[in-house]
């Protein structure tokens, strides 16, 4: 199952480095990965795949927010279904 | 990327700063297997068939949630019209069965659930009576359970006997929850044209035409609409209508696919999706915000039901491609005490009654969630019922009231209901009376459908 993970807030050193450790912990496939900082805004988006994971999207939603949390950073996890209807006809 | 980091950043910012949300996944239960002689046994045959059916209801919809990020804000049941279950029983109040709903509706989670209902658009039976008396005290002992009362239709007219004992039953709902403000009368609704697979309360029931279970899924989204028209101002109205229709497209399309999931995952077939906008008393959430972005300068003055025409119509052209079953009542809700932008606008008196039955014209549903005056008659309730159904039949459209003579309250007082029923402004009604209009009883009868003018 593909997801896309969201991460913004103030850019810091090591955030890439955090999000993808813990998602290769996971045995979750990063797919894509695209990244801006504007005036020291960091987002970034990641279409991922958990097929080969043990943990479903939800679960790993809420590992991914607490990580968030401790470094200051919003992150969503969100199955790529609801992108790919809302955005394409 | 495979997506647009602007799609994704958009959306993610529609449900973290623009209330998106879908507002309420509804099961849909038939009780009809559910009759028997004797009431006792009837609510426990509807206590277990909804304890049954709708027990992974809420955790599946949590899942859902967490998922895919989506809120959903409540998770509800309708069944079908307590009238037509209970007519075998023998009982003469069928409060019974309102205590079995609601005992049903905290096992499995629920905030409400409707179908406390009867349909009697062309006249009573028996049960239906029986039916209509117990609304009062059903409502003022329960916690969960909306009521519902069908007293016209297009094609059957208005049953004006209906309309009139109607009156005097929301009065009498409001004196039974007078330390709530009438709190009762906010889960009672009077429907002409009612819809079968409506997903929103407190109109929500399970029509006869419907299969065994359904889930029904209403969507909201009136801050993105309203977000979306802040990049068009100015422009004329092409540009405004065709903005509603792509942000309508885009919240229709998640309320399809969380549809679609809860159908998968519970086992039950998708119904409908309701293409509706459903304010909050959030800031920021209100139809009537909208209709001010437009450039009406507060709700309610000249221009509203245009506004509101156009919006109405706009999210259903829009809704309707993402979808592929609409239903339930679509459109645009104006719910006085819901809507913090309405609220506004009947405080500092731009908004009134007869303005508000004016825009019923032109949008789902009706007169919703509005206070008067706790000593107004019951007859002038009747007769405020039989205008909003006398358009409803006129117009093959649905109309409603939903209307809390608050006990006690005078004009410009508020009645506090909390949570999504927000807070009622008292509006004044007319102080003429319409007793003897009210008195005469019968049916007007169905209207013309051809040399329409």
């Amino acid at each position: 199952m593909k997801a896309i993970v969201t991460v913004s807030g103030k850019d810091t050193t090591g955030i890439i480095a955090a999000v993808c450790t813990l998602l290769s912990e996971n045995n979750v496939n990063i797919l894509d990965i695209s990244q801006t900082v504007m005036d020291e805004f960091f987002t970034m988006t990641m279409l991922v795949e958990t097929a080969q994971s043990k943990k479903g999207v939800a679960e790993l939603a809420s590992e991914l927010d607490e990580l968030g949390k401790k470094m200051g950073l919003v992150i969503h996890t969100q199955r790529e279904d609801i992108f790919t209807l809302m955005h394409r006809v | 990327m495979l997506y647009n980091p602007k799609d994704i950043i958009s959306t993610l910012d529609m449900i973290d700063n623009q209330h998106l949300d879908v507002r309420t996944i509804t099961m849909g239960i038939s009780l009809l297997d559910c009759a028997d002689e004797d009431i006792e046994k009837c609510a426990q045959k509807i206590y277990d068939k909804i304890c049954k059916k709708a027990e992974k209801l809420v955790e599946t919809g949590e899942q859902i949630e967490r998922e895919f990020g989506i809120p959903i804000v409540n998770k509800r049941i309708s069944v079908t019209p307590i009238s037509l279950v209970a007519a075998a029983c023998k009982a003469e109040s069928y409060v019974p069965l309102a205590v079995s709903l609601d005992k049903a509706a905290k096992k499995c989670g629920v905030n409400f659930i409707g179908g406390f209902s009867a349909l009697v658009n062309k006249g009573f039976t028996e049960s239906d009576l029986k039916l209509i008396n117990s609304i009062p005290e059903a409502l003022a002992v329960t916690e969960r359970v909306c009521s519902s009362v069908c007293v016209a239709s297009t094609k059957s007219g208005i049953n004006m006997d209906a309309v009139a004992l109607m009156g005097n039953i929301i009065k009498k709902t409001a004196e039974r929850t007078a330390d709530t403000g009438g709190f009762g009368c906010a889960k009672l609704v009077v429907f002409a044209n009612a819809v079968e697979d409506n997903p929103f309360m407190a109109g929500a029931f399970h029509g006869v035409g419907e299969p065994e279970c359904v889930i029904n899924v209403g969507v909201s989204g009136p801050g993105v609409v309203y977000h979306a028209l802040q990049s068009c101002k100015g422009e004329p109205f092409d540009v405004v209508a065709e903005t509603i229709k792509k942000t309508a497209f885009k919240i229709t399309r998640m309320g399809q696919l969380v549809a679609r999931e809860a159908s998968e995952r519970l086992g039950v077939p998708f119904g409908i999706v309701d293409l509706s906008l459903a304010p909050t008393p959030a800031k920021g959430d209100s139809v009537a915000r909208i209709l001010e972005e437009m450039g009406i300068e507060s709700c309610g003055t000249h221009g509203t039901t245009a506004a509101l025409a156009l919006l109405n119509d706009a999210v259903k052209k829009g809704g309707v491609m993402a979808s592929n079953h609409v239903g339930g009542l679509s459109g645009a809700f104006i719910p006085v005490s819901e809507d913090e932008g309405m609220i506004a606008a009947a405080q500092c008196g731009s908004l009134k009654l007869d303005k508000l039955e004016a825009m019923t014209c032109v949008c789902s549903v009706g007169l919703d969630m509005i206070a008067v005056p706790g000593d107004t008659p019951a007859s002038t309730l009747g007769a405020i019922i039989a205008d909003e159904a006398a358009i409803g039949v006129v117009n093959c459209k649905t109309t409603a009231v939903r209307i809390i003579p608050a006990p006690g309250k005078k004009v410009g007082e508020i009645v506090e209901f909390g949570g999504l029923l927000g807070s009622a402004p008292v509006m004044p009604v007319h102080p003429f009376g319409s007793d003897e209009f009210i008195a005469r009883g019968g049916r007007i009868p169905a209207p013309m459908h051809s040399l329409k003018n």
